[in-house]
């Protein structure tokens, strides 16, 4: 098979190539054409002189943790980003009256904005639809829901039929450590996740022990680190650029060793149409399931801004690691993370969490109500 | 990144292009499928609206031309609206008269700033300048630390203090001007479009340090919300550009036809990979050829013509279109493609391959290329001149000489024959059969305006380009080709760092420039 794609690569290029010799000439001969910009301003007088360190090393590294809030953690509603009013205009349109096609038409549009998919609104649309006909649709609050039912009951029912269990397991055999691997593409919120819960467990009186699994990215063990010092819990780490599987082996060892009572593991973001490091990824799994050690939650954050390219994700990760629940990220901006509908009527993997910002307290357990009340506030 | 968009359109295009005559119901019928598959590639529902208003209001002005069919013409008009839609022309950067030039970066958490102030850096580098890197995130952990590391990988200092963002910005812009660095980067910490007060800090960095340039980074997986982040970021901080990031993914993408939309900025830069040489300049139109499934044949001309020795390449084509290619000849090739990058990246430029070998080549690494080459390097000259001699004693023979099986020598043979056949059988594509035929289409070219388009490069091949439909297709065994496709490398490092090399899938990075 490589051989068939090396070979066509190879012949299709020399085709090129002679178109290319063919239009060279006229390409040199082509005088480069800059879009003019307006000149700059004279530059504003320098600012007050700064005798910084430079390129010496901080004194003080920079953005570290703050300190957790001392209250509860924050009120779902609260945190929630400030709804820009996606059912409003449907809720306009609808007032008291009947449900017409403009009315369906807003209320399509306004499901589409949250993320929700195409597949997902078209089955509530149908659902709507069916219940319009049978004049249960009786003004605006009866519409929402209605809609509301539909997305709760989405969330709520596993594929089995049975309930969804959004719990975080830390159930072992005997002699064994928990261990829980987080996952998923770059940037979404892995290690911050990592840190909040390290903070939690911490707090709740359990040993925790970071593996810094991360080996690609620059300085990720140092960001793993100071969310460790943080939140008082034990890190193991290795080089930088350094075999992942190894480190997460290390680290398991030195949590039977020192009796640690969860392993949360770090690993790098890494696209899931990336076959080389999907299987790396797996083999991070099977070494981290090896005693002590027991993998019994295998955590897949998302980013509530992706859009439908999150329920590729959730199908690849879980096929590949066999992913127990998602963690859904920034849900305090704009974004909706309507995505997790699809996934979960999909998939049926379940939102275990959700991440509400930056800071050690900002993650909360996944209510299905309270996240679909907040998608269709006006 | 917008296979699945890119498919979906495929198959629209190739059905309306077979059409003669197109009724208004075909029309509304074919829009309202390019409604459904804009929609699942997370374009913005208020995007999607114009768009299709848009290629309404092109049909309804166009004439009705001779030379193409309505179908044709409904393909043609979204083409023109997907260019538009993805920034209309190449952003080309300009520096400012009294340096530094200031680039700042903003965007949400995690979009990749960061690694884009690296290659950002890199990519100034190239072109002869002499930036400096100012580590502004002071909120997250370690972040700069983390551009120090990548500084150094690509040879290019960072400035950053312990103080404030605006501060640091300030800081480091006097910093270049000191150093005389013609180049600042201003690296940012990720913050939400709705945050008051960070929103203000950003706002503030760049009334401080006056950027000529400032470019939103946004994620390419981004979803409906693309259009708020953006148009927020762009109240702020009148973007001048865009980088989009993560495109090597198989994310839709409907984000960055969404970004344009609505800031009316076009797509500066493309990221493509996790390594800091991994970013382009973005090109809509071949992004536009993309998504309807054309392929980049520019880019890959381009890139063929630069890396290529014309001479041996020129020979070559002649005997590969005879039927005459020899694995000789394959193997001189083999080392010339070996320049030219991730064979990933290529396989993506080239029109009518399926989603599967799409993805089968983004697997493939450089150790593939040194296993095909140590097989044929086994054979002895003769062999290598007729591989019809090859029986099973010499089949042995070069497998255990190249270590490998005989099964691998096998199917390199077989895979070659296959393709000296298809080759082939494209030659009268191509047209080129003497030094008139050369002649007649290079005058063509030259005779036009600044630069080939897809329809004079078909009408000089002769109406034959490999992957448009109606056309010379590449033959079906090469998309069913791909299933069954690639297996991991299972190293101990999949991403290679270690040992220090080797891209892995993304696009080809533009040389140096002359």
């Amino acid at each position: 098979m490589a051989t068939l794609i090396i070979s066509i690569v190879v012949a299709l290029l020399v085709l090129a190539a002679i178109v290319g010799l063919l239009v060279r000439a006229r390409r040199a001969e082509r005088a480069e054409q800059v879009t003019e910009k307006t000149p700059e301003q004279p530059a504003t007088p320098p600012p007050e002189p700064v005798a910084p360190a430079g390129q010496a090393a901080d004194e003080e590294i920079p953005g570290a943790p703050e300190e957790p809030a001392e209250e509860a953690p924050p009120a779902y509603k609260d945190r929630l980003g400030k709804s820009r009013g996606l059912f409003a205009s449907v809720r306009a349109r609808i007032g008291r009256g009947r449900l017409d096609e403009d009315a369906i038409a807003d209320l399509e549009e306004a499901l589409l904005r949250s993320d929700v998919g195409v597949a997902t609104t078209d089955q509530i649309l149908a659902t709507v639809r069916a219940a319009a006909l049978e004049q249960r649709v009786d003004g605006d609050d009866a519409l929402v829901e209605l809609v509301r039912t539909e997305l709760v009951s989405l969330l709520e029912t596993a594929p089995d039929g049975g309930p969804v269990d959004r719990s975080l397991s830390r159930e072992v055999d005997d002699g064994r450590v928990p261990v829980w691997l987080f996952v998923g593409v770059n940037g979404v919120g892995k290690t911050t996740t990592i840190g909040k819960l390290a903070t939690r467990e911490s707090n709740e009186g359990l040993r925790v022990l970071l593996a810094a699994g991360d080996t690609f990215r620059a300085a990720a063990a140092d960001q793993l680190g100071l969310w460790a010092e943080r939140a008082g819990a034990e890190i193991v780490r290795g080089a930088e650029g350094g075999d992942p599987s190894s480190v997460v082996f290390d680290a398991v060892q030195a949590a039977g060793a020192r009796g640690a009572d969860l392993v949360l593991a770090d690993t790098a973001g890494r696209l899931h149409t990336k076959v080389n490091l999907v299987e790396e990824l797996k083999k991070i799994r099977r070494v981290a399931d090896r005693e002590p050690g027991q993998v019994v939650e295998v955590l897949l954050v998302l980013d509530a801004t992706t859009g439908q390219n999150a329920v590729s994700q959730a199908r690849e990760f879980s096929e590949a690691v066999d992913a127990t629940g998602v963690v859904l990220t920034k849900l305090d901006g704009t974004a909706r993370g309507g995505v997790v509908v699809a996934i979960s009527r999909e998939l049926g993997l379940p939102v275990k969490l959700v991440g509400l910002g930056e800071g050690a307290a900002d993650l909360v357990p996944f209510d299905p109500a309270s996240f679909v009340d907040a998608l269709l506030e006006p | 990144m917008f296979d699945a968009l890119s498919d979906r359109l495929d198959r629209i295009a190739g059905r309306l292009r077979s059409r003669g005559r197109l009724s208004e119901q075909d029309l509304d019928e074919a829009l309202q499928e390019i409604r459904t598959a804009l929609l699942e590639a997370d374009v913005e529902v208020g995007v999607v609206r114009a768009f299709l208003d848009g290629v309404r209001a092109r049909l309804a002005g166009t004439e009705l031309s001779k030379a193409l069919s309505p179908g044709q013409q409904v393909v043609k008009a979204v083409h023109e609206q997907l260019i538009d839609a993805l920034g209309g022309e190449t952003l080309k950067i300009t520096y400012a008269s009294r340096p530094p030039t200031v680039v700042l970066l903003a965007g949400l958490q995690g979009a990749g700033k960061t690694t884009a102030a690296a290659k950002l850096a890199r990519w100034f580098k190239q072109q002869g300048r002499n930036p400096l890197l100012v580590a502004a995130d002071l909120q997250r952990p370690a972040a700069v630390e983390q551009l120090r590391v990548l500084g150094e990988q690509i040879g290019v200092s960072v400035y950053s203090e312990p103080s404030d963002p605006v501060a640091v910005a300030t800081g480091g812009v006097a910093e270049a001007q000191r150093l005389g660095r013609d180049v600042v980067i201003l690296d940012t910490a990720g913050r939400l479009a709705i945050d008051e007060a960070l929103m203000d800090e950003v706002a503030r960095v760049s009334a401080a340090t006056d950027p000529s340039y400032t470019f939103l980074v946004i994620d390419a997986m981004t979803g409906q919300d693309a259009v708020a982040t953006a148009s927020a970021f762009h109240e702020r901080l009148a973007l001048d550009g865009v980088i989009l990031t993560k495109l090597d993914g198989d994310a839709r993408g409907g984000a960055a036809l969404s970004v344009k939309g609505v800031t009316g900025r076009p797509i500066a830069f493309a990221s493509t990979g996790e390594k800091v040489e991994d970013l382009d300049v973005f090109h809509p139109d071949r992004m536009a050829d993309r998504i309807l499934g054309m392929g980049d044949v520019l880019s890959l001309i381009e890139q063929a013509e630069r890396t290529m020795d014309a001479e041996v390449v020129a020979k070559s084509a002649g005997r590969l279109l005879d039927g005459t290619f020899t694995l000789d000849d394959f193997l001189e090739q083999l080392g010339q493609v070996r320049k030219m990058g991730s064979m990933g990246g290529l396989m993506r430029l080239m029109p009518g391959m399926s989603k599967e070998m799409r993805s089968a080549a983004d697997q493939l690494d450089d150790r593939e290329i040194d296993r095909v080459e140590a097989i044929v390097r086994s054979m002895t000259p003769a062999e290598r001149r007729d591989p019809s001699v090859i029986d099973g004693s010499r089949r042995r023979r070069i497998a255990q000489g190249a270590g490998r099986s005989v099964q691998d020598v096998n199917q390199l043979l077989n895979q070659f024959r296959q393709m000296q056949k298809m080759m082939k059988s494209m030659g009268p594509m191509a047209g080129m059969g003497g030094g008139k035929g050369k002649t007649a289409m290079a005058k063509q070219l030259l005779g036009r305006g600044p630069k080939p388009d897809m329809a004079e490069i078909e009408a000089a091949l002769g109406g034959q380009i490999p992957g448009r439909k109606g056309a010379g297709g590449l033959p079906a065994e090469l998309t069913q080709a791909g299933r069954g496709a690639g297996g991991a490398a299972s190293s101990s490092n999949a991403r290679g760092t270690a040992k220090g090399k080797k891209k892995k899938g993304g696009r080809v990075t533009p040389r140096k420039e002359r």
